[in-house]
């Protein structure tokens, strides 16, 4: 599979459209402002580790005066505004979004280092969509079967993998019910949550609605152990999910988790094979693997297995790695170094402990973080690379025989965010939702996301619902 | 409207009237039958010339809305949610000119005009949020007692015939027709007999907000004339009669119920308050509940 008919010529984006600051402040009560204390740190580009800006680490006094800011917004605007008005708000933030599409998406792609195809076509879309059907509800809280009174100050801490769109779940869910929010974005991952401080801006949100304080996991700390903060929201890890949820202990806080997650893809003989790769490969590799409900364990049904992964290995060797902005790019940048580390110790993991490692050959770019994508066959349940959320382009595989065992080794983990099913069976993909522990399970597809439908997840992958009716629950009271 | 007077002196400017015209498909033409009448402000002073429709118009119009059916009920409900935002925005920027075609209409002071238009605006703005949200409200997964997978959803009903307020004549308009396409509908209306002219001119927004030529199909003329054939039509499934003129409304019903179509009935010895908040019935009057059963098991 190595000889290739076609070679692909270069298609990059251009960034000309991106206008990045040398600085950023912090965006609170309206307006960016230069933080009390802390050094700037710097972002980068994962793809060229070339400095994108220099953003500032909010402190104590600086999450005081966000909180303070989102307060005031909240008792005398916001949370008095007639839904109809804020609704209109957010519509106008949706279709500023619509109207800047293409240079959010480069931006997205130069800070995180997802390829552009995906930033393009994914993130930025749903991002629209989220604000607008969440402005749509926002006049409609009676019929929510929620309640109608918002909560108070939302504390919102997001993760690096999908920046904007992870904003997009907190932030308008959280305004459309009249909450004020304080939102802390990646450190590794600001840009656009700062661009989208502009958007506000432009749509001349009242100020003190959204505040966005930029730092490391100590400003996130700081600003969800906030006295005056009426309710949380955090994706990010399992761990600090937990130390969240220690931390609210005996407060009347509210809070929702969306954390780690490690899904099984489950294959059965009778599934559409050639559909079943594109969804494995989507499942596990989309986004380089950096999505907390990625099909990360491919449960295989033994007859099949031999022709699965001979066509899942032939459909890997397609892949195009690389340049992030090119637009025939399939696999972008690991997102930080660390994270490289943390995938390439997992992987020394899996190969220690018995696993057979296998990856496409491609070749890697000298700058950046990358790593090829990669399968392990072979792999038990004892593994730690079944068992731990590597979050990265690293495949596990494992075999069934029936419907029971491929229960009951999907359901053997902490997690419970998401789950994929393949057959051709209606009857059969029914009852194995019924009887998976995960919050979101998906039939003959993966990865699949809109701003209608509810994702969250059972056990250790948190909980509480983002999008559609029931993540208005969340915000309400 | 004729802000100018007739009287052209050297130096004014002879402004250029309108020619009011139907909306059947996405285009205007004039009533097949080439009549018109006239259409006076609330003091009896001339407006213009509105077309009077015939028979065939209506037909034609019911063909036009039923062509438009499979891709209008077909889109998404988010494309539709954006195709109905997109008509606010494209009403916000007339928002002069209906004022000023409001007050003249129903002679109400231009600060009433201006809150009914705003009130307008406002209302697509509501509707656009419902559709790919009443399916959440009024949908719903079934517990069987047994081992099925049941569960409900509202689909559209296909052509909506629509008898609009006589006297609210962009505001009320906007409300009755709005609900109906949000949810997928298409929709033939008949638009107030003595006030026509905000409607054609909602028409020409209409025609520039990305939605489908024949999801919605205006008619000016009597409702007398018209309404019953509308009412008596087979390839019409529902009817909105909760505007009908009192006289006409209990025939209506009768012509309706020859093919079922669904009615919404009057329920006000008067027009509705139209400021009043909405609710759901209007959403909810021209849509199907559809139950599938899929079974569970290995």
């Amino acid at each position: 599979m190595t000889s290739k008919l076609f070679d692909y010529a270069p298609a990059p984006e251009s960034r000309a459209i991106v206008d990045i600051r040398a600085s950023y402040g912090l965006f609170i009560g309206g307006e960016f402002v230069d933080p009390i204390d802390g050094e700037p740190f710097k972002t980068i580009n994962p793809a060229s580790e070339e400095v994108l800006a220099e953003v500032s680490d909010a402190g104590q006094a600086d999450v005081d005066r966000a909180v303070a800011a989102a307060r005031t917004a909240f008792t005398q605007t916001w949370s008095r505004m007639p839904g109809r008005e804020r609704a209109k708000y957010l519509f106008r933030i949706a279709r500023i979004i619509q109207e800047r599409a293409r240079e959010l998406a480069i931006l997205e792609s130069l800070d995180n280092g997802k390829p552009i195809k995906e930033s393009r076509d994914v993130d930025l879309p749903l991002v629209a969509a989220h604000f607008f059907y969440y402005a749509g509800w926002a006049d409609k809280l009676k019929y929510s079967g929620y309640g109608e009174t918002p909560i108070g100050v939302a504390a919102q801490v997001i993760p690096w993998n999908f920046p904007l769109l992870m904003l997009s779940w907190k932030i308008a869910p959280a305004l459309a019910c009249g909450n004020t929010v304080v939102l802390k974005p990646a450190e590794t991952t600001p840009l656009t949550a700062l661009a989208f401080a502009e958007i506000c801006q432009q749509a001349e949100l009242p100020p003190g609605v959204v505040n966005i304080v930029t730092g490391a996991g100590n400003t996130g700390r700081m600003l969800v152990e906030h006295h005056y903060v009426d309710k949380i929201a955090f994706t990010g890890s399992t761990e600090v999910g937990k130390a969240i949820a220690r931390s609210v202990a005996g407060t009347k806080k509210r809070l929702t988790l969306e954390l780690g997650g490690k899904a099984a893809n489950i294959v059965f003989d009778d599934a559409p094979i050639d559909q079943a790769i594109e969804g494995i490969v989507s499942g596990i590799f989309f986004n380089q693997g950096h999505v907390c409900c990625a099909g990360s364990r491919l449960l295989v049904q033994e007859s099949v297995a031999d022709d699965v992964l001979e066509r899942l290995r032939r459909r890997m060797s397609t892949l195009r790695l690389g340049d992030p902005l090119d637009k025939n790019t399939d696999i972008g940048a690991i997102n930080s170094a660390a994270q490289l580390q943390k995938i390439r110790e997992l992987s020394q993991i899996g190969e220690d402990e018995g696993a057979q490692r296998w990856s496409a050959e491609c070749a890697l770019p000298d700058r950046g973080y990358w790593f090829p994508p990669t399968v392990f066959t072979g792999v038990t349940q004892a593994h730690r690379i079944a068992r731990e959320e590597i979050f990265g382009p690293v495949l596990s595989v494992l075999t069934f025989r029936t419907p029971d065992e491929a229960i009951e080794k999907a359901n053997n983990t902490p997690y419970g965010l998401s789950a994929g099913v393949w057959t051709d069976k209606g009857s059969r993909i029914l009852s194995m939702a019924n009887r998976l522990r995960a919050g979101v399970v998906w039939a003959n597809t993966f990865n699949k996301f809109d701003p209608t439908s509810p994702f969250g997840g059972y056990k250790e992958s948190g909980f509480g619902r983002e999008g559609g009716r029931h993540g208005l629950e969340g915000y309400l009271r | 409207m004729s802000e100018t007077g007739s009287d052209v002196g050297e130096s004014t400017r002879l402004s250029v009237r309108k020619t009011y015209k139907l909306f059947i498909g996405g285009a205007f033409p004039r009533s097949e039958s080439g009549r018109s009448y006239v259409v006076n402000d609330a003091s009896g002073n001339f407006l213009a010339n509105a077309a009077l429709a015939s028979r065939k118009d209506v037909r034609d119009a019911v063909v036009a809305a039923r062509a438009a059916v499979k891709k209008w009920s077909g889109a998404t409900a988010y494309n539709r949610g954006q195709v109905l935002y997109r008509v606010a925005e494209m009403l916000e920027g007339r928002r002069e000119q209906f004022i000023a075609e409001v007050a003249a209409s129903e002679g109400v002071s231009a600060s009433v005009a201006e809150s009914s238009t705003d009130a307008a605006i406002d209302r697509w703005v509501w509707y656009a949020g419902w559709s790919d949200k009443i399916a959440q409200v009024v949908g719903s997964s079934n517990p069987v007692a047994g081992p099925f997978f049941d569960f409900s959803l509202p689909e559209p009903t296909g052509v909506v015939a629509i008898i609009a307020p006589q006297n609210s004549s962009l505001l009320g308009l906007v409300s009755v027709i709005s609900p109906v396409i949000a949810t997928g509908n298409t929709v033939v209306v008949i638009a107030s007999e003595q006030r026509p002219l905000p409607a054609v001119t909602l028409t020409e927004v209409l025609a520039t907000s990305d939605l489908p030529g024949g999801v919605v199909n205006v008619l000016t003329g009597k409702v007398s004339e018209l309404a019953p054939w509308l009412a008596s039509h087979l390839d019409v499934n529902g009817i909105d009669l909760s505007c009908a003129p009192p006289e006409q409304a209990v025939d209506l019903e009768r012509a309706a119920a020859e093919n079922l179509k669904r009615v919404l009935k009057p329920d006000h010895a008067s027009e509705p308050d139209w400021n009043a908040d909405p609710g759901l019935a209007r959403l909810t009057a021209f849509l199907e509940t559809k139950t599938v059963w899929h079974p569970i098991g290995v």
